[in-house]
């Protein structure tokens, strides 16, 4: 796949001094969809801003489409469309003219029928005269993306989409941006849901404290780091892990009811035969077992903390 | 250059102004007005002519003048200011558009208001105190050249302020005053040393006499013509030039 999105080298040190962005370099691939995940102030809004213009770079190159996005930054900016985190808008107006007025603004000229399409799909279209102080926070969202879409843009960055929305929202939103990639749209999302990424990524990266932890096929990431558990309800607590289970990764839990062991999903042999057989040999009687699979949430914090 | 643009920002700021028509245009139409029934129509018959006009008239570009300063650094003020406070600013700055069509935009828009108003107060004028103007194409012209300079400097002040307060600031404490003492209701040859000199530092003198030479000619103008012109004319250079430096730099607008 070709990059549509070349970050090189890139860094930002506020005039404060504080270095929000260690310089870092990344490549988002053409039609996919890459999550950008990271604590609050770990730098992912900076470095959405950088791509689109709102903050200056202070040290490298940022390619958009094949175009610097600081000398061809007309051509780069015409071909991104952002949401951002916050919802920023003119109260007063109503809201087919602020989507009219972003496709104006990005050079292109008035296309009822496209933008009557864009509020159909995002059930804007019965509002489409209300003023926009009139609407609900999720359907302030909506006029948003609207906005960013407006003047149909290749790359699509969506800074916390989720924010503040209904859970009946976010999955429309969530079928919405899985449309854009069917029809070759790139996005870039930051979330802080999680669940967001592990339902729509392709690719993740973390960013922490300023610098890119990693980036990785979120599968792969998922396959990787992801640990499973075996968890066993006991008959009857118990007040330490018996010693004969020593060699195991096992902990308790539940003041006791419970013995959690977990293994590597790699490995050929997950040992849980054995580890059950074991339990009978030293006499521990267990009523009920699962298993869990660490998520993409549980990788992440292990990510984090462990930097 | 991106037209659609231009278009779609200037269009943006004139919904906005049609949208309070009320306080934008009839206020300052209202107030003006205020002052022809009083000075002119009142007071007016009992004054002495002023550079061969009657005080009524002498007063007319004077007191459009004084509308069209304080409108155009409160409009594009409040043009710019607005999207700052309100964080709809990201979309321009995520835009392809220049500095040069960013400003087209918003100080074209604000600087239509202007001339807008000026027009209608200028008919207005003519219902409490009939005039001529000797030089109509000279009286646009001086409309047009102070509406984008004044909306330029105004523009500049939206993007320097931090506070709404703040923007009232230089319309009411410094363009109010200056050009009440810049020769609105009087000739500033009427004052006595060291006065009329002390006067002829005030930069809204040069424009009234200009503006006011369109209309009457040199008797009734403080100044040259060609001074009056060589002021507005380097006001809007220095404006420009700061507006320019603003975009060139993100000063106050991109982190």
């Amino acid at each position: 796949m070709q990059p549509i999105i070349s970050i090189k080298d890139v860094s930002k040190t506020y005039k404060s001094g504080v270095q929000a962005l260690k310089p870092l370099s990344l490549e988002i691939m053409k039609g996919e969809i890459f999550a950008l995940l990271g604590p609050n102030g770990a730098g992912k809004t900076t470095l959405i801003n950088m791509t689109c213009g709102i903050v200056n770079l202070s040290t490298g190159v940022i390619i958009a489409d094949g175009n610097n996005i600081i000398t061809e930054y007309k051509e780069a900016r015409r071909k991104i469309g952002l949401v951002p985190q916050e919802l920023h808008t003119d109260a007063f107006e109503r809201v087919i003219d602020t989507v009219n007025f972003s496709r104006g603004l990005f050079g292109f000229e008035a296309n009822p029928a496209y933008i009557e399409k864009v509020l159909r799909d995002l059930s804007l279209w019965e509002k489409r005269n209300a003023k926009i102080m009139e609407l609900s926070g999720g359907m302030k969202r909506r006029v948003m993306i609207a906005k960013a879409l407006s003047h149909e843009p290749k790359i699509l960055f969506l800074d916390e989409p989720s924010a503040g929305v209904d859970v009946e929202l976010r999955r429309d939103m969530w079928e919405m941006v899985r449309t854009l990639r069917q029809n070759g749209v790139t996005i870039i999302l930051t979330t802080h849901y999680i669940e967001e990424a592990e339902e729509m990524a392709d690719r993740v990266g973390v960013i922490s404290k300023g610098e890119l932890i990693l980036v990785e096929e979120k599968n792969a990431l998922m396959r990787k780091l992801g640990k499973k558990q075996l968890v066993l309800e006991l008959a009857a607590p118990i007040s330490e892990v018996p010693g004969g289970l020593n060699g195991y990764q096992v902990e308790l839990a539940d003041e006791g009811r419970r013995i959690i062991y977990s293994f590597d999903t790699q490995a050929n042999d997950t040992g849980i035969p054995a580890f059950l057989r074991k339990l009978s040999e030293i006499g521990v009687d267990y009523k009920d077992l699962h298993t869990e699979q660490s998520s993409l949430e549980d990788i992440f914090v292990s990510l984090v903390h462990s930097k | 250059m991106n037209v659609h643009g231009i278009q779609a920002i200037y269009r943006f700021e004139m919904a906005r102004w049609f949208r309070t028509i009320g306080q934008s245009l009839f206020s300052p139409v209202l107030s003006t007005s205020l002052y022809f029934i009083v000075f002119g129509s009142v007071f007016g018959s009992r004054m002495v002519e002023i550079g061969g006009v009657s005080y009524g008239q002498f007063i007319i570009p004077g007191l459009v003048m004084l509308s069209i300063l304080t409108e155009s650094v409160s409009n594009a003020s409040f043009g710019i200011y607005m999207p700052r406070w309100a964080g709809t600013i990201y979309e321009l700055l995520s835009a392809p558009v220049s500095a040069l069509e960013a400003v087209c935009g918003y100080v074209g828009a604000a600087a239509t208001k202007s001339v807008i108003i000026g027009l209608v107060i200028l008919a207005t004028a003519y219902f409490f105190v009939p005039y001529t103007a000797q030089n109509w194409p000279a009286v646009l012209l001086f409309l047009v050249l102070t509406s984008v300079s004044f909306c330029l400097f105004g523009f500049v002040l939206g993007v320097l302020a931090d506070g709404f307060e703040k923007l009232q600031i230089v319309p009411m404490l410094i363009l109010t005053p200056l050009t009440f003492l810049g020769g609105t209701f009087y000739s500033i040859e009427m004052l006595e040393q060291p006065w009329s000199t002390i006067a002829l530092f005030n930069p809204i003198v040069y424009l009234i006499s200009g503006f006011r030479w369109a209309f009457f000619g040199a008797e009734a103008a403080d100044v040259n013509i060609g001074v009056s012109l060589a002021a507005i004319s380097g006001f809007l250079l220095i404006c420009l030039t700061a507006v320019w430096w603003i975009f060139k730099t993100g000063y106050r607008l991109k982190n």
